[in-house]
């Protein structure tokens, strides 16, 4: 089961049938899909705007993975548990994180200090998978707290390369740990493609560590949201981790410091951009009647409102007193931390009576 | 005797026995610390008495260990980790490092992440390589972490029932020379004395030994020889390297006049370097010499044939005492 994975919904638009993973979606619930893929869309392009305008230090744009990105999260309830890694803006949007809080972490005011259990979305990773090892953890907590939430992990194919993903994929089976792995392939590690990456299909290590694993069209959110759904399942019946590799592709740049075109054929991308997600999307809509000229109409405008709400905002923010420098460093009072803030006092006063 | 005689791997089991009994959210982790108790037998007996939930024999993978702790401690657990020897906590810095230590900063005190990272360090067992090392000053340099190494039964009873209690990740360095010495041992929670502080351990009026875990011993030892030749050595035990309680070591100084550091982790870049910049700044015109440092060379750790030559003993210790008290 290489190729394009499971698969409910073709790039024509059109719908395939599978046996196990059959999905009966109102046209409310497929329009809502579009509506969360447009405004991740919007919201990740402003990021890129706000970038280049110098409003940002860097951006690392989720463009090509909205439907691995929104039919995933969707498949969440309430009470379960997201460990990102840096690029999952989507998914934020779709817990219902603001969008203003991301940004911070980009614009250099803060590290990314939302409050995780809020949302039940933890805190982004900048180091490559370390957070699948956290998921694990907090997943091995559920489970002893006797709870029935889930966590799903997300990370990229270029972190399948850490050990800690290894060992995460690792403790996890061997504590049955109620954890699903979701990986977006988007086939970039910045300038690595797969083949930098690994000799095997990525799904396909699971089955070494004994879980099963599978690959899903990661650019069909109907397939993206019913297997997350079956994995979230078998975690919460005690069947322990899942790894769903999202077969997608990574539309844009690394991140804005980056040039792909110093790597990467153009004609790949353009191979992908027929994989649409949100074009696919809109096809069935419109060919079933479930979605009008009106509908795309509102929800880019609802889109575009969006990107002015985040704009505002970002340029809204300001630096933060240089004092909390010495905050929180610890969460008890550690005497090296409050003599060098007292230090750090005094010079600036000096500067203070100068003024 | 309010107290009881006990080794300093007894009087760690019967912390952890403690801390596993007053918080049921307390977990031990580790490798071959269930039905083997650790290497060490520091855990022995409480996989049996408390179960395989609350004290987890973990797969073979340091960065997956503490990784996997980190996400305990997110889900409201106080995991205590066992690293089994000095030289294994490298597959697990990463994770130290970018993860335990600054995620209380980045989220602006929102999460908590009550580790405790117990580590048997230091040499002088005759060990394999990797199996002797030193690694405080790597630790301590990094701020997030708490770093403390007790040299008594006493102090490793007490000293990990703070690293249990504290919200901030500890690094717990067990010096592991001293496991099997005794020492008396008054578990009784009115003995409580509270987050560890420098103590001294040896009055004197000539010069200060500081050392800290196995070296407390070996500085007490000198203090002794010392002496027998008329020389009166004040004895300091750090107990904390991070913070440092650089005060009771200044108002040390400021009686005798002069400071010898000693520990078993290379000299270079190491604790003492820390201490000796600090008191010189704050004790300049007490000093009658300058501050000595004593400890392991900046080479691998040797092969244990060698290691006497290489761990800092007592002729080290007196040698830089001499040249302290001749200057």
């Amino acid at each position: 089961m290489t190729g394009d994975g499971i698969r409910l919904l073709a790039p024509d638009g059109t719908r395939v049938a599978h046996p196990e993973h059959a999905i009966d979606l109102s046209p409310e619930e497929l329009r809502s899909l579009y509506r969360d893929m447009a405004m991740a869309r919007r919201f990740d392009a402003e990021g890129v705007t706000l970038q280049r305008q110098g409003e940002l230090g860097l951006w690392p744009s989720l463009l090509g993975q909205e439907a691995a990105q929104v039919g995933s999260v969707r498949a969440l309830r309430e009470d379960d548990h997201v460990f990102p890694s840096y690029r999952e803006h989507a998914v934020a949007l779709g817990r219902g994180m603001d969008p203003l809080g991301l940004l911070r972490l980009f614009r250099g005011v803060d590290h990314g200090d939302w409050d995780p259990e809020e949302h039940r979305f933890h805190l982004y990773t900048l180091v490559i998978g370390s957070q699948t090892l956290h998921a694990t953890g907090y997943a091995l907590g559920l489970a002893k707290d006797g709870s029935e939430s889930a966590v799903v992990a997300y990370f990229g194919d270029g972190a399948t390369a850490q050990g800690d993903v290894s060992e995460a994929f690792n403790f996890a089976a061997v504590y049955g740990a109620p954890v699903v792995f979701f990986c977006q392939n988007n086939q970039w590690a910045i300038s690595e493609s797969n083949e930098k990456q690994t000799r095997v299909p990525l799904h396909q290590r699971a089955q070494g560590f004994g879980f099963p694993g599978v690959r899903v069209d990661g650019n069909d959110v109907l397939a993206c949201l019913a297997v997350t759904r079956w994995a979230l399942e078998r975690a919460r019946r005690g069947e322990g981790p899942t790894l769903i590799e999202a077969f997608t592709y990574r539309m844009g740049a690394h991140t804005t410091s980056d040039d792909p075109s110093r790597y990467r054929d153009a004609a790949e991308v353009e191979s992908w951009r027929a994989k649409d997600p949100l074009l696919r999307l809109e096809r069935l809509l419109r060919a079933e009647g479930a979605a009008d000229d009106a509908f795309f109409a509102e929800t880019e405008a609802a889109g575009e409102a969006l990107a002015a709400r985040v704009r505002e905002g970002v340029r809204a923010m300001t630096t933060p007193d240089d004092r909390n420098l010495f905050d929180h460093v610890y969460a008890e009072p550690h005497a090296l931390v409050d003599e060098e803030r007292a230090a750090f006092d005094v010079y600036r006063a000096a500067f203070a009576q100068e003024g | 005797m309010a107290g009881e005689q006990m080794t300093l791997v007894a009087a760690l089991n019967a912390s952890l026995r403690t801390a596993l009994v007053e918080d049921p959210k307390t977990l031990l982790m580790g490798e071959d610390i269930g039905r083997l108790g650790g290497v060490f037998r520091v855990t022995d007996g409480l996989q049996k008495d408390f179960g395989e939930h609350r004290v987890m024999d973990t797969p073979l993978a340091e960065s997956g260990i503490v990784g996997t702790a980190i996400g305990l401690a997110l889900s409201g657990y106080r995991p205590v980790v066992e690293i089994q020897f000095d030289g294994f906590v490298f597959p697990a810095y990463d994770q130290i490092v970018t993860q335990l230590a600054k995620m209380h900063a980045r989220s602006r005190g929102r999460v908590r992440l009550p580790v405790v990272i117990r580590i048997p360090y230091g040499g002088g067992i005759g060990a394999v390589e990797h199996h002797s090392e030193s690694p405080e000053a790597l630790f301590a340099h990094v701020a997030g972490l708490r770093v403390m190494s007790p040299a008594t039964p006493s102090d490793a009873y007490w000293m990990l029932q703070e690293a249990v209690r504290s919200d901030d990740p500890v690094i717990f360095l067990e010096p592991k020379r001293r496991y099997y010495e005794k020492g008396e041992v008054d578990t009784r929670p009115a003995a409580r004395p509270g987050p560890p502080t420098a103590r001294v351990v040896r009055e004197g009026t000539d010069l200060t030994l500081v050392a800290y875990g196995p070296m407390v011993a070996t500085c007490l030892n000198a203090a002794a020889v010392a002496a027998e030749e008329g020389r009166d050595l004040e004895v300091v035990d750090l107990r904390s390297i991070s913070p440092i309680d650089f005060d009771t070591v200044a108002r040390s100084v400021r009686r005798t006049g002069r400071l010898v550091v000693a520990h078993e982790a290379p000299v270079f870049f190491g604790a003492g370097a820390e201490i000796a910049a600090r008191i010189t700044e704050r004790c300049f015109y007490h000093l009658e010499a300058p501050v000595l440092r004593v400890g392991g060379y900046h080479t691998p750790y040797p092969p244990s044939r060698l290691e006497d030559e290489y761990l800092p003993g007592l002729d080290r210790v007196l040698d830089a005492v001499d040249r302290a008290l001749a200057a």
